[in-house]
């Protein structure tokens, strides 16, 4: 199980947390005027990658606060601090 | 008498108490601090074991957690389906049946252990207590750090006999490591005399002084019963216990060499020792056994017990020698199962011949023989014959070199395969003594270096653990919480059948005594068309959205405008995911200009309230709004049918309730039955209605005083059922029945409530996307079965042509199926492709019995034009 850095409660069990997916994309600030593939890339496409990996959770059962954090996701280990959510809806 | 208990000596065991047990139906003594294998081998039960799939005989091999033949089902003095013998502490009483390596489970639950749960947090965990884990554990504790010390057996290991307590530790023992998981968290299992306890353990830093396990050799007849491991004689002799008086030894290391010395010392006789090991020896440890340097055994003799070895020379000589007992040793394995499970790496050791640990995750440690400090000289892993047929490796699985040779032959080249094709290492046991000799006989066999391949990963739990167990408290009433509504009492002394709604109980409704619950809901159903009937909504999601962004708020996440909804009003909304997909629906209220009520669907209430809060915190943080659910504290009673109105009047109101002062779609503040309260006209069934919200604690006499006015009008409670017949009937959706995710509001007909003027909304860019203006969408429709008794199973699949072949084109499926009291005939609602277009046509239901058609209708089979709302 995880143990999770929330930047209000400090590290937690996971079981405190809903994972919110890549942290980092924005809403778009004027959804009509992407065309669709444009669109589709914002709503379903995400990076997967081997390593470190920018991530939004959302402590539900805490503080319910949303955050940002990095996350190797090769060992699973947290890294660095995390900070406020600052946008990125998935 | 072969093994046998010696007359004296013993540090683990209390020679002042005596108890009794039973093993296959025969009594037995032994002594506290036993463990059961102890107390079977004092009593010269050497056997007494069966291999679970050739049926061979087999004895106790062991005599810890890596133990492959001697297993028991425990009866007495409680239930286990199937435990080690190495691993059951000899308790008065106890009542032990072999199994062959498969338990049985009973159905007696009453009978299992206590069990419970506990958390713990600590700055050092260490496992296993013998020399290399005491230590830093007592250290650690000087230091003022929290310390969990496991240990497996029933004694602290350093220092054997209990007495040797750091102060500042906390110990378990009896209790065993299941698994590690991420960041230090552990599951632990300690095995209490009358109680399991599972520790939820989480860890700065996890030391694991786990141990090596010793191998065994493969050779013919390898699994006769007095066969076993070298260390285990050591073992038994702590517990008082000789396991033979005439002791063979088959080694290719020293260490057999103390375990027979210790033996001789203790009045036992080891006559010959067969050592295929390189390296020097000291002969004073074995004065009067006869060492055979180079020599192997090659096979045993004996009638359900060893009575002979046969021993092979480097030359070819050969020689029997009678014994009633073998101790073998082909060295030690580190314990690496935890540190390999949490991703620890391993790599094999030139110089000790044993796979060895290399880098962990940072909070990890491992030391001592676990971390590779074993006394292992050249590898020695099966004596080389003919016939390998019975060089058993796996004795759980009874797999013999012979097997693995077939799986190699085969083509299968990787450990994993050759384990999936042997179910090597598959048991409870989990190959702790089977797994590195199995790699290492496939490393041998293509002829690649030791340590090529190595054995494959154990995974949790360590030892068998019941559901029981990982279930803990969290079964019967404390499995999930129970929400009831302040008006449960009620429902439940007027025999309501309840149903659940995510947590909530719900009644279902409120068959009289007789009744059926078709004609509960049918009774109901009328009474809310033909006069008036109450139903507890107080389930009902309520958000307060409160702030001075709070009307820009809603109309962002509602598809209609809610800025424009005056104080007093009340709108009905639909919320889409991004993708365009319905969500949730509901309604809102506007109490001022800054404050609003929403109400969710009963199941989605968290679901809402967690998603406004996303939005607000990570896209919005600008927006002014506070969000507060108030689903709890407030208690609706839903009154509706065309006696509504009478009946508000009749429980007492200063609000005026004419059409006219009253409009649909409105609320007012006043009092309700003498308590302040808030009157909502909003209906889910079609007719005329009022929503009384009052504090949740004046529920219940709100409750009470609408059933005792309604009585002059023939006023019912309903149910859920009702109300879906009621709501369907007049083709309202319920969001997660007849929409499913992939329902858009098109696809229900309600392209009305979607405000594509007003800005922006979530979902609303997606709804211009290629595939969600497709023409053959599934739509919603009504569905009239031409046997107007027939009720379609929900769920029932529709097709266009009932001849069409199988597999048949499917056209869409059944959301919603009912009787309709009020229409006199079965309904149904369905999601149909292209069904707004084909109003009219014929489609069919093909059922297991029969294909039942239908005719496309409006989903508004009643009232369609709404004249009843108004009463």
């Amino acid at each position: 199980m995880l143990l999770i850095p929330c930047p209000w409660c400090g590290p937690r069990d996971e079981v405190e947390f809903r994972y919110g997916g890549q942290a980092g994309i924005a809403y778009p600030a004027d959804p009509d005027a992407l065309s669709d593939a444009e669109w589709a890339d914002y709503l379903f496409m995400r990076d997967n990658p081997k390593g470190p990996f920018a991530e939004r959770w959302y402590h539900v059962h805490g503080c319910r606060r949303w955050f940002d954090a990095v996350r190797n996701t090769e060992t699973y280990r947290f890294l660095g601090p995390s900070r406020p959510g600052q946008g990125g809806q998935s | 008498m072969t093994s046998s208990r010696v007359p004296d000596g013993g540090p683990l065991i209390d020679r002042s108490k005596p108890v009794s047990f039973t093993f296959d139906g025969a009594g037995y003594e032994g002594f506290v601090g036993d463990t059961l294998a102890s107390a079977l081998l004092a009593n010269d039960v050497v056997g007494g074991f069966r291999s679970p799939i050739l049926g061979r005989p087999r004895g106790v091999f062991s005599a810890g957690i890596e133990e492959p033949n001697a297993f028991v089902e425990i009866s007495e003095p409680w239930f286990e389906p199937i435990v080690a013998a190495t691993m059951v502490d000899l308790v008065d009483g106890l009542v032990a049946t072999s199994r062959p390596g498969v338990g049985r489970l009973r159905g007696d639950a009453r009978r299992g252990r206590r069990v419970e749960h506990r958390q713990v947090y600590v700055e050092l965990l260490v496992v296993g207590s013998g020399h290399d884990g005491f230590y830093p554990a007592r250290d650690a504790a000087a230091r003022g750090e929290r310390v969990l010390l496991v240990e497996q057996r029933s004694t602290i290991e350093e220092g054997a006999g209990g007495d040797f307590i750091a102060e500042g530790v906390t110990y378990l023992t009896r209790a065993t490591a299941l698994g590690l998981y991420d960041e230090g968290f552990v599951t632990v299992l300690e095995r209490g005399s009358d109680l399991d306890r599972l520790w939820h353990v989480r860890a700065k830093r996890v030391i694991l002084a786990t141990g090596a396990f010793e191998r065994s050799i493969a050779f013919a007849d390898n699994d006769r019963p007095a066969v076993m491991l070298s260390h285990a004689a050591n073992a038994y002799l702590d517990r008082g216990v000789l396991v033979g008086s005439r002791t063979a030894v088959f080694t290719a290391t020293a260490g057999a060499y103390g375990a027979a010395s210790n033996l001789t010392a203790q009045g036992g006789r080891v006559t010959v020792v067969a050592d295929v090991g390189g390296a020097e020896r000291d002969p004073d440890l074995v004065p009067h056994a006869e060492v055979l340097r180079g020599w192997v055994v090659s096979g045993t003799e004996g009638d359900r017990r060893l009575e002979a070895v046969h021993l092979e020379g480097p030359d070819g000589d050969r020689r029997t020698v009678e014994c009633d007992s073998l101790l073998v040793s082909g060295g030690w394995d580190p314990n690496l199962a935890l540190w390999r499970a949490a991703g620890g790496g391993v790599r094999f050791d030139e110089e000790v011949h044993a796979f060895v640990p290399t880098e962990g995750p940072p909070w990890l440690s491992v030391v001592g023989s676990a971390a590779g400090e074993v006394p292992n000289d050249d590898p020695y892993w099966f004596v080389p014959a003919d016939d390998t047929s019975r060089h058993f490796v796996d004795f759980q699985r009874d797999q013999a070199v012979a097997d693995i040779t077939d799986a190699v032959v085969s083509g299968l080249r990787s450990v994993e395969h050759v384990k999936r094709a042997t179910y090597i290492g598959t048991a409870i046991d989990q190959a702790r003594t089977s797994g590195v000799i199995t790699a290492e006989i496939v490393n041998a066999m293509l002829g690649a270096a030791p340590g090529s391949q190595g054995p494959s990963n154990a995974r949790p739990p360590a030892v068998p653990v019941s559901y029981a167990t990982l279930a803990g408290q969290f079964r019967g009433d404390l499995f999930d919480p129970v929400r009831a509504t302040p008006i449960h009492a009620w429902h439940v002394d007027h025999g309501a059948v309840f149903e659940d709604v995510g947590q909530w109980k719900r009644p279902r409704s409120f068959p009289r005594p007789g009744e059926s619950m078709d004609e509960a809901v049918e009774r109901e159903c009328l009474a809310v068309r033909n006069a008036v009937g109450a139903m507890d909504a107080s389930t009902l999601g309520k958000i307060e959205v409160v702030g001075p962004d709070a009307a820009a708020f809603l109309d962002r996440m509602y598809t209609n405008r809610m800025s424009n909804l005056a104080v007093g009003g009340i709108r009905y909304g639909l919320m889409l995911g991004l993708d365009g997909m319905v969500l949730d629906d509901g309604v809102a209220m506007r109490l001022a200009e800054d404050r609003y009520l929403v109400t969710t669907t009963t199941g989605n209430a968290a679901l809402v309230l967690d998603r406004f809060e996303e939005w607000l915190q990570t896209e919005w943080p600008e927006l002014r709004v506070y969000c507060t659910s108030v689903t709890e504290q407030w208690s609706v009673v839903a009154i509706n049918g065309p006696r509504a109105r009478d009946v508000v009047d009749a429980v007492g109101t200063d609000v005026a309730l004419s059409r006219e002062a009253f409009p649909f779609m409105t609320f007012r503040d006043g009092q309700v039955a003498g308590v302040p309260g808030r009157i909502a006209r909003v209906s889910f069934s079609g007719e005329l209605a009022y929503e009384l919200h009052v504090a949740g604690w004046h529920g219940p006499l709100v409750w009470d005083a609408v059933m005792a006015a309604g009585q002059a009008f023939g006023a019912e409670p309903y149910g859920t059922e009702a109300m879906h017949v009621l709501r369907a009937e007049k083709g309202y959706a319920i969001v997660g029945q007849d929409t499913d995710g992939s329902v858009t509001p098109a696809d229900l007909g309600m392209d009305w409530i979607v405000n594509l003027s007003k800005g922006d909304f979530i979902g609303k860019r997606s709804l211009r996307r290629a595939d969600l203006v497709r023409p053959d969408r599934k739509q919603l429709v009504g569905l009239f079965p031409e046997d107007p008794d027939a009720v379609l199973p929900e769920g029932a699949q529709l097709v266009l042509d009932e001849a069409s072949e199988i597999p048949m084109p499917l056209a869409g499926h059944v959301t919603s199926s009912y009787r309709s009291p009020a229409l006199g005939r079965s309904f149904a609602l369905a999601m149909l492709e292209g069904g707004h277009g084909i109003h009219g046509h014929t489609v069919f239901a093909p059922l297991r019995e029969r294909t039942v058609a239908c005719e496309v209708t409006s989903p508004v089979p009643y009232d369609p034009e709404g004249a009843r709302r108004d009463g």
